[in-house]
């Protein structure tokens, strides 16, 4: 699968976009293929006409020729036109259709990482988590789209068009996923400094799968229990980390940041940027700014035992 | 239309001699010529003056651009560059964007109006000779605004298009985005100030004879465009000097959605602009085919009413598109289509003119000349921008191509293919009259195809980038998404455009240096300018000349019919009637002023003031109307309302 | 002539090179305050001045405007209420119980203080806190006017600092005139 690409539909909406490209490619090159030769043919056939310097004089049956000739290309252009417009309003019909009940996500833009929140009548029952969304595959799942500061733009390629999220407003965005997959996105309007490194997964696995992951994923991690998890999880609640991020099961609840409860579930961390590994996550919490300058984490200033335990206990977070 | 039978039967068909037409032309050149030294420099308001700074500085802006995009492109040459950070790549990639839509495209193509169309109309000067000047210095204080800021890290840092809420004052601290909106004010009021110069100029000040229908299709487009300039850049000029400056300078809630405002109001309101702007900028460029075309087939055009009413209806549709660069927001989807069957409709007019300049070309005896081989060029580039553009239009697929490197393509294909080329062509066909040199053609033919394959090797690539994922506006990307390969090819095609343009550079220093070598009419073409000298001279024409068709220098084989009788003693113009062109009244025309550049001064004393206090616009204000005064004191004599005797005569032009 | 001009005036701008505009992203945070810093005007004996140093980002619109996001996200309006007090003092005034210089403000947040004001200093690193040191006291009007924030994309509850007129303060902690040496 080639990764994010919207040449690679995984989807139903991705699936009849990539119809509509294929066929408009076809056509518009054909007939940017039919003017280029209509030129090359325009240069050749004046080359025979030979005559004094004197200026060209069309005589009138070329010219009721030429007539004809332009208005026939200027009727075909407005049928191919009106069969782009035609196939565009049928693609836009199905990409709307969508049924009336389905599992909702929120996902909230922050300039640079991406909230996610699994919606659900009984508050207790809503799963928060950042930059990763799970959705089971072969049913629509409604997403609704918001920002917390300026506007970003939702857009996995192999999915799903893209939408603006605008602060101020929410708006509704429908996926089917086909078949089991790690989808890359990227925020696709510009929202300052790291908007190049906002990048976003979005895991499509079959329903079974995705139940086990949601029931694992709403329960708080368990407690470490070696001694360096334990120190790191210590060094987390009492430097900055607890100020902004929140972890279920510890008193860390902080919504600033994203939330790190299953932190080591994730594939990437800083919104898609370094795969998860120890090292880069311990490269990250080192200095940030090296990584991605201009983000909102600061450097925390750790000793190095500090930062290998808090590293140990992130990597329990499972 | 023809000119009415009154004017045939003026007396005197008097062929004038040599002696006496340099008389008058000594007496006109005491009149109308400049004062030498930096005091005549500042006050000129000869529009060919003008015209020729405005292009050398639009040209310098046209090179800004391709440095900054040079640097954009080195950084974007593989992943994880480390060339330039995200800061100083988001200043270049909007200082690039700002450069060449509101300092560069633009204003070149107004420049390319304010010096021709006076002479393409027959007329002695623009309409409003310092309220041209005005409009170049106020230019040109955007364009060292812009640069210093850029030099001084303050330059604007949130996209050529600065979306709220990124450009509020919460997002984006500082002063960066107030440069930005200042040098939309300055640049809007250039444009709009150009715009309403060549209108009143062409309505009023045609050669007698030149009846609407007469009228060349260069100047054509330069009209249509003027209006919509008219109606377009108080868009944005509301959008950005009134709501965008006012919100981060004295804290109103115009975008603020907590107060009551709304982020989208912005884009509503930009693109309300931003749409025309586009097509502001690609008119003119049509409006440059025509004549070449014609020149270089030996061929009157084909579909003449046909190509004005296609740049007409071009224009007023282009008012209806502007909710297609919106359709990732949450407008209802029924808006949504309307916009999607007007963007796609607005291809057909720009089919027809394309349909028509094939016909030209088709039953001419063509020439491929440099400007010609622009021409082609631009068929080549446009049309595959256009196809594109038609793609874009529709909602489905533009979901996908939205904000990626797939819009970055189909716009640089349709400014560069659409609007450059043509220019490019432009520069080669009317250099000869403006300087009097010609310029290489083998230079011109190195410099085209350098060019053309430079754009394509470039732009086509992010086609595919956009389809594969790739956003635009980052400085940077992972190497797993596999866009090096292609990015790297895009950077070369980059490179190459940049030694098109040295070459072009070359060659004009290397005519410069010649001597003038160029006569009236090198290419034998049939408008009125080619009708005087190279370079012309400052009063454009010893005697109006009388337009009998729509090809003057074609059909009036070796005499040109002149009109005699303006006075020589003081700048006078002839105006006449809007449709017809009959000969109405003379108008006095101002002498040379320093008032424009001071007017210019005042303005950028209120709009860069404003950015920091507010006394600054009070004392600005107080100053402008000194200069006011000054402007209207020395407006001299009102225009003399009686009946104008005209003698009509003939100068023999072989 | 006209070049003579031009150069000068690049030549002007390379050499100011905007200090309001800097973006400091990818280096080290500055060192909090290395002198000693009163908390009272009293001092036995000849007096030692308060170190009257500069705050790192007083003078800078990025640093600020992060100063301005760390007071929301921080709660700070928990207590001091959007500058305008509650149970803390307001910071919008020029009453200034432990001083308002910059070390001082650097003091007071990272040090925490009596009635209720937290210790800041192993929760928010050095830059953080001259951040929202740049910001506090661009509340009462004590930094350049030009790099303040203006408004922010909330409901309007106080004046910007960029509307907020220059201030001179009262009680900066300083001991009198006639106290120093």
């Amino acid at each position: 699968m080639q990764i994010q690409s919207a040449l690679d539909a995984a989807s139903l909406q991705a699936r009849s976009i990539e119809h509509l490209w294929w066929w408009m490619f076809g056509v518009g090159g054909a007939i940017w293929l039919a003017v280029i030769a209509a030129m090359f043919f325009a240069l050749r056939a004046a080359r025979g006409r030979r005559g004094s310097d004197d200026l060209q004089h069309v005589p009138a049956e070329s010219h009721k020729g030429l007539e004809r000739v332009v208005s026939g290309a200027v009727i075909i252009t407005v049928l191919v036109l009106t069969a782009f417009l035609v196939a565009d309003y049928a693609v836009g019909r199905a990409l709307a259709a969508h049924p009336s009940r389905a599992l909702t996500i929120e996902v909230i833009g922050h300039q640079w990482w991406w909230e996610v929140q699994y919606d659900d009548t009984n508050p207790s029952r809503r799963l928060v988590t950042a930059n990763e969304i799970h959705i089971p595959t072969g049913e629509q799942v409604q997403l609704k789209l918001s920002a917390a500061d300026v506007i970003h733009s939702f857009w996995v390629p192999n999915l799903q068009g893209k939408r603006d999220l605008i602060p101020g407003y929410t708006t509704t965005h429908w996926i089917k996923a086909d078949k089991p997959g790690t989808y890359r996105g990227q925020c696709a309007e510009f929202c300052g400094l790291q908007h190049a490194k906002m990048a976003l997964h979005v895991v499509a696995e079959s329903p079974a799968q995705f139940r086990a992951w949601f029931a694992q994923a709403s329960t708080p991690n368990s407690p470490p229990s070696d001694s360096t998890s334990l120190y790191g999880q210590r060094v987390f609640l009492t430097a900055g980390c607890s100020v902004c991020h929140t972890i279920g099961g510890t008193t860390a609840q902080a919504t600033i940041g994203p939330s790190l409860t299953h932190f080591k579930s994730r594939a990437t961390i800083a919104a898609g940027t370094l795969a998860n590994t120890r090292e880069n996550v311990e490269g990250w919490i080192a200095n940030p700014q090296a990584i991605k300058p201009g983000t909102r984490m600061p450097a925390v200033p750790l000793k190095p035992a500090e930062l290998t335990a808090l590293v140990s206990y992130l990597e329990t977070l499972k | 239309m023809t000119p009415r039978d009154e004017n045939r039967t003026l007396p005197a068909d008097v062929t004038l001699a040599d002696e006496e037409l340099e008389r008058e032309a000594s007496r006109l050149d005491a009149v109308w010529q400049t004062k030498r030294g930096l005091w005549g420099w500042l006050t000129t308001v000869d529009h060919k003056e003008i015209g020729r700074r405005y292009l050398v500085t639009t040209f310098l802006m046209f090179i800004a651009g391709g440095i900054e995009a040079a640097f954009m492109r080195t950084q974007l040459m593989r992943p994880g560059n480390t060339l330039l950070g995200p800061d100083k790549y988001n200043q270049l990639f909007t200082t690039h964007g700002t450069t060449m839509m509101f300092l560069f495209a633009v204003p070149i193509m107004t420049a390319m109006g304010i010096y021709f169309v006076p002479l393409m109309v027959g007329a002695r000067s623009i309409a409003f000779p310092r309220l041209n000047a005005f409009g170049y210095w106020t230019y040109v204080v955007a364009v060292v605004f812009l640069y210093v800021s850029l030099f001084a890290n303050t330059a604007p840092d949130v996209g050529w298009f600065a979306y709220v809420p990124l450009s509020s004052p919460q997002y984006s601290p500082g002063h960066r985005v107030d440069v930005w909106a200042q040098v939309v004010t300055f640049t809007e009021i250039a444009a709009l100030v150009a715009a309403v110069n060549i209108i009143v100029t062409v309505f009023k000040m045609r050669a007698p004879g030149m009846s609407l229908n007469r009228v060349p299709l260069f100047v054509w487009a330069q009209l249509v465009v003027s209006f919509m300039i008219v109606f377009a850049m108080p868009s944005v000029a509301t959008g950005s000097t009134l709501m965008l400056a006012t919100d981060r300078a004295i804290n109103m809630h115009w975008f603020n959605p907590a107060e009551g405002g709304d982020a989208l109001l912005w884009q509503h309101i930009f693109w309300f602009f931003g749409h025309p702007e586009v097509y502001i900028i690609f008119l003119p460029a049509l409006g440059f085919i025509t004549p070449i075309v014609e020149t270089f087939s030996r061929r009157k055009v084909f579909g003449y009413t046909a190509l004005v009413m296609s740049n007409i209806t071009t224009a007023f549709f282009s008012f209806g598109l502007w909710v297609h660069h919106m359709f990732a927001t949450p407008i209802p989807e029924l808006g949504q289509s309307l916009f999607t069957a007007a963007s796609m409709l607005i291809a057909i007019p720009t089919g027809i003119q394309i349909f028509c300049w094939l016909a030209t070309i088709w039953s001419g005896r063509p020439e491929l000349r440099t400007p010609m081989l622009f021409v082609l060029g631009f068929f080549f580039t446009f049309v595959n921008g256009g196809i594109t553009g038609v793609m874009l239009a529709s909602v489905a697929f533009d979901k996908q191509a939205h904000d990626t490197f797939f819009v970055v393509a189909h716009l640089h294909y349709v400014l560069i293919g659409g609007g450059v080329m043509p220019l490019f062509g432009a520069f080669y066909f009317w250099f000869p009259k403006i300087t009097g040199r010609m310029l290489s053609e083998t230079m011109g033919k190195v410099n085209f195809w350098l060019f053309v394959i430079g754009v394509n090797v470039a732009f086509f690539p992010m086609h595919v980038l956009g389809l594969n994922g790739m956003p635009r506006r980052v400085y940077t990307y992972l190497p797993e998404t596999g866009w090096g390969p292609l990015n790297l090819v895009a950077t070369l095609g980059a490179y190459a455009i940049a030694v098109s343009v040295v070459v072009f550079i070359a060659n004009v220093i290397r005519s410069l240096r010649r001597a003038p070598d160029a006569g009236p009419n090198p290419w034998d073409s049939s408008g009125l300018e080619w009708a005087v000298s190279s370079p012309p001279p400052p009063y454009n024409f010893v005697h109006t000349p009388i337009a009998t068709s729509r090809h003057p220098l074609w059909d009036t084989a070796i005499d040109l019919p002149v009109i005699t009788g303006l006075r020589s003693d003081r700048r006078e113009v002839l105006l006449t009637t809007a449709f017809d062109a009959r000969p109405e009244s003379r108008h006095y025309h101002p002498a040379d002023s320093i008032w424009p550049v001071y007017l210019a001064g005042c303005m950028a004393v209120v709009f860069i003031g404003s950015i920091f206090s507010p006394y600054f616009v009070l004392g600005g204000l107080g100053l402008s109307l000194i200069g006011l005064a000054g402007w209207g004191w020395t407006g001299a004599q009102d225009r003399e309302r009686e009946r104008v005797q005209v003698h009509q005569s003939i100068v023999d032009t072989a | 002539m006209r070049r003579i001009l031009c150069a000068a005036i690049v030549a002007c701008s390379l050499a100011v090179a905007c200090e309001r505009e800097e973006r400091r992203l990818n280096q080290s945070s500055p060192n909090g305050p290395a002198v000693f810093v009163a908390q009272v005007p009293l001092q036995p004996g000849p007096t030692l001045v308060t170190d009257t140093a500069e705050g790192p980002f007083d003078d800078n619109a990025y640093g600020t405007s992060e100063g301005q996001q760390l007071f929301e996200q921080m709660n700070c309006s928990g207590c001091h209420g959007n500058g305008g007090g509650a149970m803390g003092p307001a910071l919008m005034d020029d009453e200034w119980t432990y001083g308002s210089l910059p070390n001082q403000i650097f003091a007071s947040i990272a040090e925490g203080r009596a009635n209720g004001m937290p210790s800041w200093k192993y929760k928010l690193t050095n830059q953080q806190i001259w951040e929202l040191v740049a910001y506090v006291r661009s509340l009462s009007g004590l930094t350049p006017k030009s790099p303040r924030p203006a408004r922010e994309d909330h409901m309007m509850v106080k004046p910007a600092p960029n509307q907020t007129p220059n201030a001179k303060p009262k009680n900066t902690g300083l001991p009198g005139a006639s106290q120093r040496p």
